[in-house]
């Protein structure tokens, strides 16, 4: 038991990322990774949300009806979603008018969709979390390279403090603007993807 | 009057394109565009659902959810303000209307609902069309500027996907570094198709 807890943890970590393998919940790893802060935020709710919502698909999944599941699914993690948008604004407003509509678009990302339909409907509860959590420590992995990438190169500063001496101040950094813009967290992501596989051949694309 | 809505329109299709600057439906981008007619088909569908789901939420935002638009039903009513509940509403919305979208497209267009078949019921859970519907809300725009909105904003996304699976097309003749091969280059060429749509940044009519 233990031993398959743990690959239900670690597994979507790396040999098999949500984002880098099953291109899974790009959209928001793409657009809220300006920033450390931002990327911290929705990694966080992420993580709750998709915990949250395997955990209550896989308590309703014998009382689910099957033509009727992905509505059932979409309104137990829009609900979700809700209560996490409204923590958000209550306790880090700055950071959730920042995230602007990206919260609301949790609802829509497909790791938490495929994760109730492929694995919470068919497996108990507590197996469920487990892997609601890893999935979600899968995202928030890449989410969390990726936010670091873009601002220290974009901006010069990690967490807001800065870590490389700017030009303007008398350093030797000139900020990379690109990084900042959505080219950057393209290109990021790509070369990311490139590495990883680079170090796990399976990965590779047959073209 | 005309030039303000031709200028939300440029806006949504070229300065704040979509997939490019929003990274809005992004999954569907990378997964079906490996052949230019099934881009063209989903961005098709998209543009469609965009134009009517954007203006239909922004009625039921403005008669239903924000703050004090209950009055309309009964005076005491006034000081209600639902609008945390926008984001299951607006799913709903969208879901049902793809469903009565491509109900109606069988039973009056089946050419048309033959061309976009599969691509319909996926738009569902597109995030481009959820964002749309925020992102309106969030903008605070009129009702017909919200139907434009979603018009340019689905034809944005068309141009984007259509280019870049043309380009992909392309790219099945050319050797790629294993590593790089499927998913790591479309990120790149993504990027690549970005930085050239920053070019139109800043464009006012």
């Amino acid at each position: 038991m233990a031993t398959e807890t743990r690959r239900v943890l670690m597994d979507p970590l790396i040999h098999n990322n949500p984002i880098a393998l099953q291109v899974l919940g790009i959209c928001s790893a793409l657009a809220v990774t300006t920033g450390m802060q931002t990327s911290v935020v929705m990694s966080a709710a992420v993580v709750a949300v998709i915990a949250l919502s395997n955990l209550s698909v896989s308590l309703l999944r014998n009382m689910i009806p099957t033509n009727i599941r992905i509505i059932v699914q979409l309104t137990i993690i829009a609900s979700l979603v809700i209560v996490t948008d409204q923590i958000l604004k209550a306790y880090v407003y700055e950071i959730s008018k920042q995230l602007s509509v990206f919260v609301g678009l949790i609802i829509t990302n497909c790791i938490i969709m495929g994760r109730a339909e492929a694995f919470a409907m068919q497996n108990p509860p507590l197996k469920s979390l487990i892997d609601g959590i890893g999935n979600g420590m899968g995202y928030a992995a890449i989410l969390l390279v990726v936010g670091a990438a873009r601002e220290v190169f974009g901006a010069g500063t990690f967490w807001g403090i800065p870590v490389l001496p700017l030009a303007s101040e008398g350093g030797w950094f000139t900020p990379n603007g690109l990084m900042s813009l959505s080219p950057g967290a393209f290109f990021v992501i790509g070369f990311l993807i490139w590495i990883l596989r680079t170090f796990r051949p399976e990965q590779n694309e047959a073209e | 009057m005309l030039q303000d809505y031709l200028n939300i329109a440029v806006k949504a299709i070229f300065v704040e394109n979509m997939a490019l600057t929003f990274f809005l439906g992004m999954c569907s981008f990378l997964a079906v565009s490996k052949r230019v007619s099934t881009a063209i088909g989903l961005g098709l569908a998209v543009v469609f659902v965009l134009t009517v789901t954007v203006p239909l939420n922004h009625a039921i935002n403005d008669y239903l959810l924000r703050p004090g638009a209950l009055g309309w039903a009964h005076a005491s009513l006034t000081g209600q303000d639902l609008s945390f509940l926008c984001f299951l509403t607006f799913i709903g919305t969208i879901a049902a209307t793809v469903q009565i979208v491509e109900m109606a497209l069988d039973r009056f267009f089946p050419t048309l609902h033959a061309a976009l078949g599969v691509f319909l019921p996926l738009i569902a859970v597109n995030c481009a069309i959820l964002g749309a519907s925020l992102l309106m809300v969030e903008r605070g725009l009129t009702l017909p500027e919200a139907a434009v909105f979603g018009f340019g904003s689905g034809v944005g996304w068309l141009l984007a996907i259509a280019a870049l699976a043309g380009i992909r097309e392309r790219l099945r003749y050319h050797h790629i570094p294993a590593g790089l091969r499927g998913l790591g280059i479309t990120f790149l060429l993504t990027g690549l198709m970005a930085i050239g749509f920053l070019a139109f940044g800043g464009i006012q009519l």
